[in-house]
């Protein structure tokens, strides 16, 4: 069966690790959807989440493979378990009415988007929120046109209070 | 000291007495340290055979071989010798030097991006950034390539750290939160493997790489079961192929008994091994009625392709003497009856009353030397006809290139091989295409007075091709031909200072072999064998292995007509 999996990599942070990482997934011809890599609350440790779609057992396959590199500490994949994720996007909307712009911002409300750039003719909102959530206001959004926008992709962290070890038993509740 | 001063002391910490390899610019200054160095240094002709040399020195020895070679070129001719390694997972460890750190990612002279390129075809590899990291990193480097599944590691050294005045210290820990190989099998696996066992009417223990360092322990399981085994290429030796119990090699060119064994029986013990598709055929038509128990190091390779009902992570010498220690004596024997029965109908078959041909050459060398001495080969038909008629006894001492399929292999490994085991006979079976991919190193082999015997099996044709371009595309026999510009190659081996014999008769073969063996220095036999010799049984690509090939038009009946897949 074809899935979406949020694949969190936990890394040793070297030269380099980001190209071992990616080149594993394009070498059994993964298409990422998207990437997202940053320090983790280690020093010396980087948080990696992945989205990628594909059969099970070759989802299952890449996490071996993921886990023999010798700078990958640990791989989660979340799709059976409870986990918490977000992306950040920056999106710029055409302003061309003073209506417009009334209407823009009390849509903007209802997303909790902050306004992080003003000019006469445009907007740019900060949204954080699930891919739902981010699906929902670029419809809204595209009306008035929009001009460009930018997503992080998503970070994903297990919601259990300890550490994620292995897989739990416990059923897929947000899983995508 | 300096950073190639250091880098040789912490070879010389891991034990390293000796390194293959071939210098150059930005390498120079380890070069420079290595003449007050009481490492010993064989100059290669070609980095690519440095590479082989090293790996098989470790297939050899179990000793990690290593390789020096320059930035740029020198370092990408390693690629196809790393690449090898990994397939069959073998320890060595590369050294190559780089530009100075302030011209990398300039397109300097000789300069290319090497820890970019070999990182898919290393286990794990290194750039150097500091030189006070160089302990640290070759002894991590010896670890991580030794340890768990082997494989190769490479260390990349830009030339001003290999200059720069080291103030560090050569204490090292090995700290490697991500690299923890499981060696001590499952308690509750090797109980379930046990019962698996115990409940099969026709079992099968198929061995693979993983046992050339277990052939104590799958000896003493084979004793207290009494189960029949196969041993893949890359298991050669790990088991002896003359044992009552041995069954012979599986998969594409295997044994008719090793093949039908796969087919019929209700359970396989895959051990040290990864179900490569040579040995499997369609997976779909491979052990379709058997439970797999599938022990080996490395987990990614559990289901990779062929499911396993019962996996077992772990070193084969801890998990065997487990199950070992609770397995009685198996009672098979109606499965046993079978499998004589194939195994004394389906012996090697050739003609000899063709032109002389691979296989008679092959059978000689191994009655000349009663399968003892290292064996090793290029890659082709002559290498299967190696593997079925010259299978050596003693693990370690069948060194073949299984995975990656390198031709040029053979040569530089019977190079490493020689070194990694003084005093023993070397034979490299080759054929006349492969050999021509290493060629040069007969100069190595002449400058050391290396005791090798080099058989090529010279059919004027890149045999295995040609074979397929018979069978599969209508006899269009495109760019095999190589007779019309061959070399002769008993002139050339004497151009090397090497003695050089063309064999032309299976009489002269037969005196020539027992004679050149008790030299103890090389010499090259070229036999020029009959062109249109094919490798038989074959199990046709995208094939089940039930739907072998035995002999030449003669598809393999009894088999096909009763599985049902």
């Amino acid at each position: 069966m074809v899935h979406r999996h949020v694949i969190s990599v936990t890394v040793r942070d070297e030269a380099g690790v980001l190209v071992r990482l990616a080149g594993l997934f394009a070498r059994r011809g993964f298409n990422i959807e998207s990437l997202s890599v940053a320090h983790s609350e280690t020093p010396g440790i980087s948080r990696t989440t992945f989205v990628v779609a594909g059969e099970d057992a070759t989802i299952e396959q890449v996490q071996k493979q993921l886990q023999k590199l010798i700078n990958v500490i640990k791989v989660v994949d979340h799709t059976d378990t409870a986990f918490v994720d977000r992306e950040l996007m920056l999106l710029k909307v055409r302003v061309q009415t003073p209506e417009d712009r009334v209407e823009i911002r009390q849509i903007a409300q209802d997303f909790r988007a902050h306004i992080v750039d003003v000019d006469r003719s445009a907007l740019i909102f900060e949204v954080t929120g699930d891919e739902g959530k981010m699906t929902a206001f670029i419809d809204q959004m595209r009306v008035f046109g929009i001009i460009e926008l930018i997503r992080t992709g998503r970070v994903a962290l297990p919601r259990s209070a300890t550490e994620q070890k292995t897989k739990p038993k416990r059923p897929s509740a947000e899983a995508a | 000291m300096t950073g190639s001063e250091v880098l040789l002391k912490a070879l010389e910490n891991q034990g390293v007495e000796l390194v293959f390899g071939h210098p150059g610019g930005a390498i120079m200054p380890v070069y420079d340290a290595l003449y007050d160095s009481p490492i010993h240094h064989i100059l290669v002709r070609h980095e690519q055979a440095g590479a082989h040399a090293a790996d098989a020195y470790f297939r050899a020895s179990n000793r990690v071989g290593v390789v020096f070679a320059t930035s740029g070129p020198g370092a990408t001719n390693l690629v196809t010798g790393l690449a090898t390694a990994l397939m069959d997972s073998s320890a060595m460890v590369a050294i190559t030097g780089n530009v100075p750190s302030a011209l990398i990612g300039t397109d300097a002279f000789q300069e290319a991006d090497v820890y970019g390129i070999t990182g898919p075809v290393t286990k794990h590899n290194y750039l150097v950034k500091d030189v006070n990291e160089i302990p640290q990193i070759v002894a991590e480097a010896f670890y991580i390539a030794s340890t768990g599944r082997p494989g190769p590691v490479l260390i990349d050294i830009p030339k001003d750290i290999q200059q720069a005045e080291f103030t560090g210290n050569f204490e090292v820990a090995i700290d490697l939160p991500g690299y923890s190989p499981t060696l001590v099998g499952h308690g509750g696996q090797i109980k379930k493997a046990a019962e698996a066992i115990r409940r099969a009417e026709r079992p099968l223990l198929m061995v693979g790489g993983g046992g050339q360092v277990a052939s104590d322990e799958v000896m003493a399981f084979t004793k207290q079961t009494g189960i029949p085994v196969i041993t893949t290429l890359m298991g050669i030796g790990a088991y002896p192929a003359g044992a009552d119990q041995a069954l012979g090699m599986p998969g594409m060119h295997g044994t008719v008994t090793a093949n039908r064994a796969i087919t019929h029986c209700d359970l396989i013990v895959g051990a040290g091994l990864r179900f490569d598709d040579r040995v499997t055929g369609k997976i779909s038509r491979f052990a379709p009625k058997a439970t797999v128990v599938h022990i080996d190091i490395d987990p990614a390779e559990i289901s990779k392709l062929v499911k396993a009902h019962v996996p077992v992570v772990g070193d084969l010498r801890d998990v065997l003497p487990r199950l070992t220690e609770v397995l009685e004596p198996l009672d098979i024997g109606p499965w046993w009856e079978q499998l004589s029965e194939w195994k004394g109908k389906y012996r090697e078959r050739y003609k000899t009353d063709k032109p002389l041909v691979s296989q008679e050459v092959i059978q000689m060398l191994q009655d000349a030397t009663g399968g003892d001495c290292v064996v090793t080969t290029e890659v082709g038909q002559h290498q299967m006809f190696a593997a079925r008629l010259f299978p050596t006894s003693e693990p370690r001492t069948f060194i073949t290139s299984g995975g990656l399929g390198t031709m040029g292999f053979g040569l530089p490994a019977a190079i490493g091989a020689a070194f990694a085991r003084p005093g023993e006979q070397v034979v490299c079976v080759a054929g006349d295409g492969s050999i021509q991919m290493n060629i040069q190193e007969l100069a190595t082999i002449y400058k050391h007075q290396l005791p090798i015997v080099i058989a090529i099996c010279n059919n004027g044709m890149l045999g295995m091709v040609r074979q397929w371009q018979e069978m599969f595309y209508v006899e269009r026999y495109s760019e095999v031909y190589l007779a019309d510009a061959n070399p002769d190659f008993a002139k050339l081996a004497e151009a090397y200072g090497i003695e050089g014999h063309n064999v032309f008769d299976r009489e002269t073969a037969a005196r020539i072999i027992p004679e050149v063996l008790a030299k103890g220095k090389p010499v090259l036999l070229n036999f020029v064998v009959y062109e249109s010799e094919k490798v038989f049984p074959m199990i046709p690509a995208g094939a089940g292995v039930d739907q072998m090939i035995i002999g030449d038009q003669e598809p393999d009946e009894e088999v096909a007509e009763k599985v049902e897949v």
